[in-house]
């Protein structure tokens, strides 16, 4: 038995999914087979802005085993219109004219054309037969270039909308908005040191090993069927519906496994155009991106420009803090600074603050969310201040961070007030972890050492829709259909809490991820919500099957159900002792008291208990003459509400980590003068191997969410948020230097500490 | 990838008619793993991809202590390493071998590949062009053979002509009191291509206090890789010093013509010039030593 | 396109034949011909290792192997190293340390390890780490693979 008192939670059984996994049998998006399959490609736009004068189709249409091509005049033409998809609000015209160009490219990737044909090859060679004939304008890739008067405009009809009103000003700036607290002018007057700081960050890439696919059959009745790897099944069918205008009940979407998302697979990029192209030729078209389609033509996350300023009294009180925030949203608006504007200070109870947030279209592909969207970059910032400010202090950087954590009633500058939450904790974890309290020994190889901390924030968008259905078999077993598209380990989390629930072994749930016919409609997968939020309707099928169970030993046993007692997974009468049985026993009978056993229960909470809270300790040692930082020993502190399996809980906080020192030391998208990217490949485009790692320790707190019936906080996202920050610290204890710009790159380490003298 | 049809000659002279039949619009394989990539994306266009991999000298692996190695053009980077006294003997050539890619490309990639990709990156390059390396390569007038230093011409170009293949490279035996060494830079621990790599082999005086001779190479700062003759020559009968060794780095730095990429800038690669420079010559000195 | 070329080999220890164009990978005949998906693309130029797959013995990537290339070779794909009634150890291992999330490097990284464990069967943990750099994960942070791979050794 696990603590609390639970059975099944905080246990480590194998996943439900695994056997699959590790043979090779389970089947992917790109994986689907089906009789008279055709292959996709498409055509993508060279050049970062154009305006396209003329598409010519005819040479590709003329090449042998070419079936079909397809242009945006192949869409309907949709007006403005927002849509929900779970992790951000998308404007579906955009999101049309962002799966196949309509009058301008925007980016160099962008989707102009797509071609079916017998295989894949074909295909590929059609799409150099496409003829576009571009008028070639000017671009603009970087966020404060964006901003500039003068600058190139990507949407001659787009207007900044300025603290909620929209204005006159025609600009790449889609919104600015503010959030302020206090009078931090005030703030900053009663402070004994103030300090202010510049950063820039990247564009950075989920980096997800499955690239994306989809596979679509319009069938002769008008019924389109997508077989597709998503974090979200209901949101690719909304898409669908909103772009190709078609009732949602005519679109199906099945999705097949998923090879990794972080938030980049929710929007559709390729499913409209197989749908279109199978319509066309009437057969099933299947898609798959190459990795250079991936990295130039799907949504990476933002790099930005922030400054903030922060300022602390002499005895150690945060007194104020201000942050101008501007984030790239690429090619149309919607980049995550609302996001990285809620996260910035919120590890920290301030009483006077301002953030400022600019959402600023650039000549690069349309952002999307990746793990804790926005935050990561907020925190480089703020982290690093902080850490400057506690030095100033001559204070312990986590004791600064214990001092002035937020806790339960502390308001964030946009608005809420924390519930229980477990910031304080989490520090006091790190402060007191075994990493924490070693010293860390000198090297012995001319490179020098340094030890840094820093803390994150994400709120975790609990909540949200759920579906789960389940039957119960003769042998107690129970077949479980869920929404939620299993990532990283769902379906195991899940049948766990159902499991805990009804007095089973997590191995008695049979989970099962189904399509969009099949169950009620689910969220995406995605703001670390699942296994709270599905967790929870889990909870609740648990709670509807024991009712049940009552009511048929209620009939089976001639008694009243509100006679009958559920305890430790055992249902009894009350008033008879023979009368008893498990919930395995009972189920061989139930079917003979009332048909089968059967439940669906949908859940719509509300709360994400404060969200989640981490606070990272990484040593680093740095070879001064080149610049580059290897980690030494790295060790990763989270409050994870309640670790329902233990064992992917430290999972997500591992590969957070990794994929935060990728974004901290070498990932980035690269431009050329002519606003290419530069490293479209795995080749340079670098993400941490193994060799770059040591392992990564983990430190489970477990501050219970009080609005889960197990205490449940999201676990996937805050983990990417302080590594960059920490490393940055980190850099600066080994060589007393400040970087303040992402990626601390061999070249940009070397250089700073060649001019500071580090 | 555009279509092409595919050939296995079973000998030097079927490989040479075929390739010359062709003309330029053939490709020569041997582990693919850079034609294949670039076929793919449309880096490269050919009509006939001739694998030469049955052909019995492109897979030699011999060595003789007296002679040295000869090591055929299709021989994967695995065979080398793992041979033990091949291993043993030529440390510096090890060096790169191992660090070809991942495990599944070594598994393919060969020494001859990565000449005749002519890539100035290229890793094994420099350190088979300290080692003295010769290419003898086939052709319709018969074989012949170039120094490695001369193997490359531009970035993906080489002396072969239309019709030529690369057969084999031989390396000399290595003499007493000699160490070579490379190392390469990259961002991360592996799989990146370098943003400079240093090839060096030094032979030192019996009583091992100063250079006899010694040879450096560097890769990745000009558009191929680049036979510092002038660095090398400068250690000869110079005690093994850091002064020596720091002169030597400095003339390597000044050889050096690099561009600014994205894998790093002109002046970021200089200055690693210097920096690999000095530490590889001191890994040469010190295996000179063991 | 090119004429189709009959290619002979012996895949998981059964004699497969197939015809393939040139240009075509070996990836893409055993994922597209011969129902052998677990072999991923995940980059198609050999910097993921998601299709590794053991050909005469050596770990290769089957993206940059041409299906003609395969002719009287024998393979080892995820799907010949052991089936759900017959777990090979390091599929075990993987599962009992949770070493993988969404799955899908998880073939590349068992098949790598495979063909390390069949020539070390004793591999330090900077030789595991060695051997599996060209095998990207993006969600583990390789923690639990390299555990797992290490656990998997004999006499560990």
């Amino acid at each position: 038995m696990s603590q609390n008192g639970h059975k099944v939670i905080g246990t480590r059984p194998i996943r439900h999914d695994g056997v699959d996994k590790v043979t090779g049998r389970a089947i992917y998006g790109a994986d689907i087979q089906l009789t008279g399959l055709l292959h996709g490609a498409i055509k993508r736009s060279p050049h970062p802005h154009a305006r396209i004068k003329n598409i010519d189709t005819s040479r590709a249409e003329a090449h042998p085993g070419v079936r079909a091509v397809v242009t945006a005049h192949d869409l309907p033409q949709i007006a403005d219109k927002l849509a929900d998809l779970g992790e951000a609000i998308v404007n579906l015209r955009d999101a049309s004219n962002n799966v196949l160009a309509y009058g301008k490219v925007l980016y160099k990737g962008h989707a102009v054309s797509g071609v079916a044909a017998i295989n894949l090859h074909v295909a590929q060679e059609a799409v150099e037969l496409i003829d576009v004939e571009y008028e070639v304008l000017p671009h603009v890739t970087g966020v404060l270039e964006a901003m500039e008067d003068g600058a190139p405009i990507l949407h001659e009809d787009m207007k900044t909308t300025s603290m909620g009103e929209e204005t006159d000003k025609v600009s790449n700036v889609a919104n600015h908005f503010q959030h302020k607290m206090g009078e931090p002018d005030d703030g900053f007057a009663e402070a004994d040191v103030v300090i202010e700081r510049e950063f820039t960050t990247q564009t950075v890439h989920q980096g997800y090993i499955e690239t994306h696919n989809a596979t679509a059959h319009w069938n002769e009745e008008g019924q389109l069927t997508i077989w597709t790897s998503t974090q979200g099944a209901f949101s690719v069918r909304d898409q669908m519906s909103e772009i190709l205008q078609m009732p949602v009940s005519k679109v199906k979407i099945v999705p097949l496994e998923i090879g990794g998302g972080f938030g980049g697979k929710i929007s559709v990029y390729l499913d409209p155009v197989a749908a279109l192209l199978s319509k066309r030729t009437g057969h099933p078209v299947k898609m798959t991106m190459t990795r250079d389609e991936v990295f130039e033509g799907t949504g990476p996350t933002p790099g930005s420009y922030l400054k903030v300023k922060m300022g602390a009294t002499s005895d150690g009180r945060l007194t104020a803090a201000t942050a101008y925030m501007a984030y790239e949203a690429g090619a149309y608006p919607g980049s995550p600074v609302g996001a990285g504007a809620g996260c910035i200070f919120t590890p920290y109870d301030i009483p006077n603050v301002q953030i400022d947030g600019y959402d600023v279209c650039v000549n690069k592909p349309k952002t999307n969310a990746y793990r804790a969207p926005g935050a990561t970059n907020a925190a480089y910032a703020t982290e690093t201040v902080v850490d400057e400010i506690s030095e100033k202090l001559g204070v312990d950087p986590l004791e600064f961070r214990v001092k002035n954590g937020a806790k339960e009633g502390t308001r964030r500058a946009d608005g809420p007030v924390h519930p229980r939450i477990g910031c304080i904790e989490t520090t006091e974890a790190a402060l007191n972890s075994e990493h924490y309290r070693s010293s860390l020994a000198k090297s012995g190889n001319g490179k020098v050492r340094g030890r840094g901390v820093a803390s994150g924030y994400w709120f975790n968008f609990n909540g949200g829709r759920s579906a789960i259905s389940v039957s119960i078999n003769p042998d107690g077993t129970i077949n479980m259909l869920e929404g939620s598209t299993d990532i990283g380990g769902t379906r195991a989390s899940i049948a766990m809490q159902l499991a805990e629930t009804i007095g089973l072994e997590a191995t008695d749930i049979k989970p099962y991820v189904v399509d969009t016919d099949s169950i009620g409609y689910t969220d995406v997968t995605g703001g670390s919500r699942t296994t709270f939020g599905t967790g929870y309707a889990a909870h609740a099928t648990g709670q509807a099957l024991i009712r049940e169970m009552k009511e048929r030993a209620s009939k089976l046993w001639d008694v009243p159900a509100d006679a009958i007692d559920f305890e430790d997974g055992v249902f009894s009468y009350r008033d008879d002792a023979e009368k008893r049985g498990s919930f395995k026993e009972l189920a061989s009978q139930a079917g003979d008291a009332g048909g089968p056993v059967v439940a669906q229960v949908s859940t719509n909470p509300d709360g994400s208990g404060g969200g989640a809270f981490a606070t990272h300790v990484v040593d680093v040692e740095i070879d001064r003459e080149t610049g580059k930082v290897d980690i030494l020993r790295y060790t990763a502190v989270q409050d994870a509400g309640t670790a329902i399996h233990p064992s992917y809980v430290e999972g997500q906080m591992q590969g957070g980590v990794v994929q935060g020192i990728g974004w901290g030391l070498n990932e980035e998208y690269i431009y050329n003068d002519e606003g290419s990217m530069t490293n479209a490949s795995f080749l340079d485009y670098r993400m941490p191997t193994t060799l770059d790692l040591p392992m990564i320790e983990t430190i489970i707190v477990e501050v219970p969410n009080e609005s889960h019936p197990y205490g449940v906080r999201g676990v996937g996202e805050v983990p990417i948020v302080p590594p960059p920050a920490a490393l940055a610290n980190a850099i600066y204890d080994a060589t007393g230097v400040r970087l303040r710009d992402l990626p601390m790159s061999p070249p940009r380490v070397q250089k700073a500490l060649a001019e500071n003298g580090g | 990838m555009h279509a092409f049809d595919y050939a296995t000659p079973e000998s030097v002279a079927d490989a040479v008619v075929m390739l010359s039949d062709q003309g330029k619009n053939a490709c020569v394989l041997a582990g693919g793993t850079d034609l294949i990539v670039q076929l793919r994306e449309n880096r490269r266009r050919t009509d006939l991809v001739v694998d030469v991999k049955r052909i019995a000298e492109l897979n030699a692996l011999s060595y003789d202590a007296a002679t040295g190695v000869t090591i055929g053009a299709a021989v994967p980077c695995y065979r080398i390493y793992g041979d033990a006294e091949i291993a043993a003997a030529y440390p510096g050539l090890m060096d790169a071998a191992r660090l070809v890619g991942g495990t599944g490309i070594q598994g393919r990639a060969s020494l001859g590949g990565n000449l005749c990709n002519a890539s100035p990156a290229g890793d094994t390059i420099p350190p088979m062009i300290v080692l003295s390396g010769e290419a003898e390569i086939a052709g319709p007038n018969g074989t012949r053979k170039v120094a490695v230093e001369d193997f490359c011409t531009a970035p993906g170009r080489t002396v072969l002509e239309v019709g030529e293949f690369l057969v084999s490279l031989h390396f000399p035996a290595p003499v007493p009191n000699s160490g070579a060494f490379y190392r390469r830079f990259i961002p991360r621990n592996e799989m990146d291509i370098a943003v400079v790599g240093v090839g060096a082999s030094v032979v030192l005086s019996e009583d091992r206090s100063s250079f006899v001779s010694a040879r450096i190479a560097v890769g990745a700062v000009a558009p191929t890789p680049l036979f510092v003759r002038e660095a090398g020559d400068a250690l000869a009968g110079q005690p093994v010093s850091d002064e020596s060794i720091q002169r030597a780095a400095d003339l390597a730095r000044d050889a050096a013509r690099p561009i600014s990429d994205m894998r790093g800038t002109a002046e970021y690669r200089k200055h690693l010039t210097s920096v690999l420079t000095r530490r590889v010559v001191e890994g040469a000195v010190q295996r000179a030593k063991e | 396109m090119s004429k189709k070329v009959h290619v002979q080999t012996t895949i998981n220890g059964e004699a497969v034949d197939f015809l393939c164009e040139p240009r075509n990978s070996l990836l893409e005949v055993l994922r597209d011909d011969l129902d052998l998906t677990g072999a991923k693309e995940g980059c198609n130029n050999g910097n993921c290792g998601a299709c590794n797959v053991i050909m005469d013995g050596r770990l290769v990537n089957s993206c940059c192997v041409l299906g003609v290339e395969a002719d009287g070779c024998e393979i080892t794909t995820i799907e010949g190293i052991g089936s759900a009634a017959n777990l090979h150890p390091l599929q075990q291992k993987f599962l009992e340390h949770a070493a993988l999330q969404c799955g899908i490097c998880t073939p590349g990284f068992i098949v790598s390890a495979k063909a390390l464990l069949d020539e070390n069967p004793n591999p330090s943990e900077d030789e595991v780490r060695y051997w599996l750099a060209g095998n990207l994960c993006r969600c583990t942070g390789y923690d639990k693979i390299v555990r797992a791979v290490l656990d998997a050794r004999n006499g560990a």
